[in-house]
């Protein structure tokens, strides 16, 4: 393999990058990106960076002195891939040409339709997002939060901190239950209550109110909620609009095996835009976590370097962290496979607690607040128990 | 600075003693019987090593996994982008004591922010 490029310069793209070299890659290495910034760290937008405590020099993915003898085209979106011709086709017109690809173009927020053009609404997911909400917050005033996961939590909980009058509107009855199962995503979205956060939950938003700014959300049970400042947080989407017409597999994110492996030779997929087979599950789940895009891109690389001829291990079960109210949120596993809930340490109430989801007396998932020692022992066995 | 920390027999072998320096410091016995003393807190933000896991002579930070080197500090993987400071160990008549360093720590933004009198 001469020329290995890689669609998508954040933290999927990196850690592939960075495994090409240390996998022994020493060939061409083209890094595609279409926002103008190196790669960054996305978690602290909802939380430091936001509440001001830590600057953009600190999100950076790159260490100091660190040099990847990559090209970095950075601010050129990607258009298509052309697999016939091995090529990369650019916004600009320019192609790259290349006989390995990676991609890692994650994932954009989702947004409200009709909100477009009118000013205080906003979505959070790249570094331009943060800054444009940080300086708004920075003014205070009343901001609803549309979406009760975990981004629309951490930007309540931050803003809360920051002074806000805050409300958090939840479509589902119950917050997080997708994630972390009915009874404990009561117990984590409590969170908002604890701290004089309103959440109204079971209730559709309709749409917004105003001329050129957003003065309410109005809701579907007929309620209005005033609101100068509105952040949409319902999920995010898969980037894979610029592969249409290349012949890959696409559901859901772009289609792998359990090692990254496209259905297109000498192509693999990392990241929040990967749909991966789950071995233990039996089926595909696309995991938009930190951790996953961080680690998976190791073994898609290895498949890529093999030319697919390398046997695909079991991943460990994904596993994420959330920073809402000065709680610390830890999650691994999956909480839709478990039949029971028992809390073993400390107490729901207290928000301080380590819960172990099993099924049939088996452990698959872990949740802990504030317990990052049993929470880290846990989640090491659930790795060991069922891989 | 030589502190005494605690008995090697009340430090069991794959576990962690956290001192109440400022920073704090912990010291870690391994499986294969060494000991060794590094800064308790990660470089990346303020997580305690102490409560990580573990491995040969490396422990995983338990929020984010970043890996240190417990013979060097040197990290191996982001998050995480410095390496911790290491500490002298002495062990004598039973007892464990560490010899703080004299360099600089590496301390998360949001720490040193709060020690330079800053926002939390
Ligand atoms: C505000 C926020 C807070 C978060 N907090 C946490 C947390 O606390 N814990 C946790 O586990 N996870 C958290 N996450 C999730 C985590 O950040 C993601 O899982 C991770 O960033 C995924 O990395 P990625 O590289 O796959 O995708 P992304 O980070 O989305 O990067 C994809 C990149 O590809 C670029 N791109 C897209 N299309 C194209 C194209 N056609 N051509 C060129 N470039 C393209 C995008 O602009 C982007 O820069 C958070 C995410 C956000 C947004
Ligand atoms: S706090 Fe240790 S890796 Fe993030």
């Amino acid at each position: 393999m001469r020329t290995v490029a890689v669609v998508g310069a954040s933290l999927a793209g990196l850690s592939a990058a960075r495994s090409l070299r240390k996998q022994g890659f020493d060939g061409r290495l083209v890094v595609i990106g279409d926002e103008p910034h190196r790669p960054y760290d996305r978690p602290p937008l909802s939380k430091e960076f936001l509440a001001g405590t830590l600057g953009e020099a600190e999100l950076a993915l790159e260490t100091e002195d660190e040099d990847l003898a990559a090209e970095w085209l950075l601010g050129t979106r990607a258009t298509g891939l052309d697999h016939t011709a091995r090529a990369v086709r650019l916004a600009d017109g320019r192609e790259v040409r290349a006989d390995g690809f990676v991609i890692a173009t994650g994932a954009v927020a989702r947004a409200l339709p009709g909100s477009d053009g009118l000013a205080g609404v906003h979505t959070l997911r790249t570094l331009d997002d943060a800054r444009a909400l940080r300086d708004e917050l920075a003014r205070g005033g009343r901001l609803v939060v549309i979406g009760g996961g975990f981004i629309g939590a951490e930007v309540a909980s931050t803003a809360y901190a920051l002074g806000l009058d805050v409300t958090v509107v939840e479509a589902a009855a119950t917050p997080l239950a997708g994630p972390l199962g009915a009874t404990m995503g009561a117990v984590v979205s409590g969170l908002h209550a604890d701290h004089g956060v309103r959440l109204l939950c079971g209730v559709g938003v309709k749409g917004l109110s105003g001329e050129h700014r957003v003065d309410a959300v109005l809701l579907e049970d007929g309620r209005s909620v005033p609101a100068n400042i509105v952040v949409v947080g319902v999920g995010a989407r898969p980037c894979v609009e610029w592969l249409a017409g290349s012949g890959i597999a696409l559901d859901n994110g772009v289609k792998c095996g359990a090692d990254g492996r496209t259905s297109l030779a000498g192509v693999v997929a990392v990241g929040d835009c990967a749909n991966w087979y789950d071995p233990r599950a039996g089926h595909h789940r696309r995991v938009e976590h930190w951790t996953g895009a961080r680690e998976r891109p190791e073994a898609a690389v290895a498949t890529l370097l093999a030319g697919g001829a390398v046997e695909p291990g079991v991943p460990r079960p994904p596993y994420f962290w959330s920073d809402q109210y000065g709680v610390r949120i830890q999650f691994a596993g999956h909480a839709g496979e478990a039949d029971s809930v028992t809390v073993e340490a400390g107490a729901a109430d207290d928000r301080d607690v380590l819960a172990v989801y099993r099924r049939a007396g088996r452990p698959v998932a872990v949740l802990g607040m504030n317990q990052p020692r049993l929470f880290m022992r846990v989640r090491k066995e659930l790795a060991a128990a069922t891989s | 600075m030589m502190i005494p920390a605690c008995r090697l027999a009340d430090l069991p072998r794959g576990e962690a003693f956290r001192l109440d320096t400022d920073p704090p410091v912990s010291v870690f016995h391994t499986d294969d019987g060494e000991v060794y003393a590094i800064d308790d807190t990660c470089t990346h933000q303020d997580a305690s090593l102490a409560d990580g896991w573990l491995e040969g002579c490396e422990v995983e930070c338990p929020l984010h996994a970043s890996k240190f080197d417990l013979r060097t500090g040197a990290v191996d993987s982001p998050p995480a982008k410095l390496p911790v400071r290491t500490h002298e160990v002495v062990v004598e008549d039973g007892m464990i004591y560490v010899r703080l360093s004299t360099d600089a720590p590496n301390l998360p933004p949001c720490i040193s922010a709060r020690l330079a009198g800053g926002p939390a």
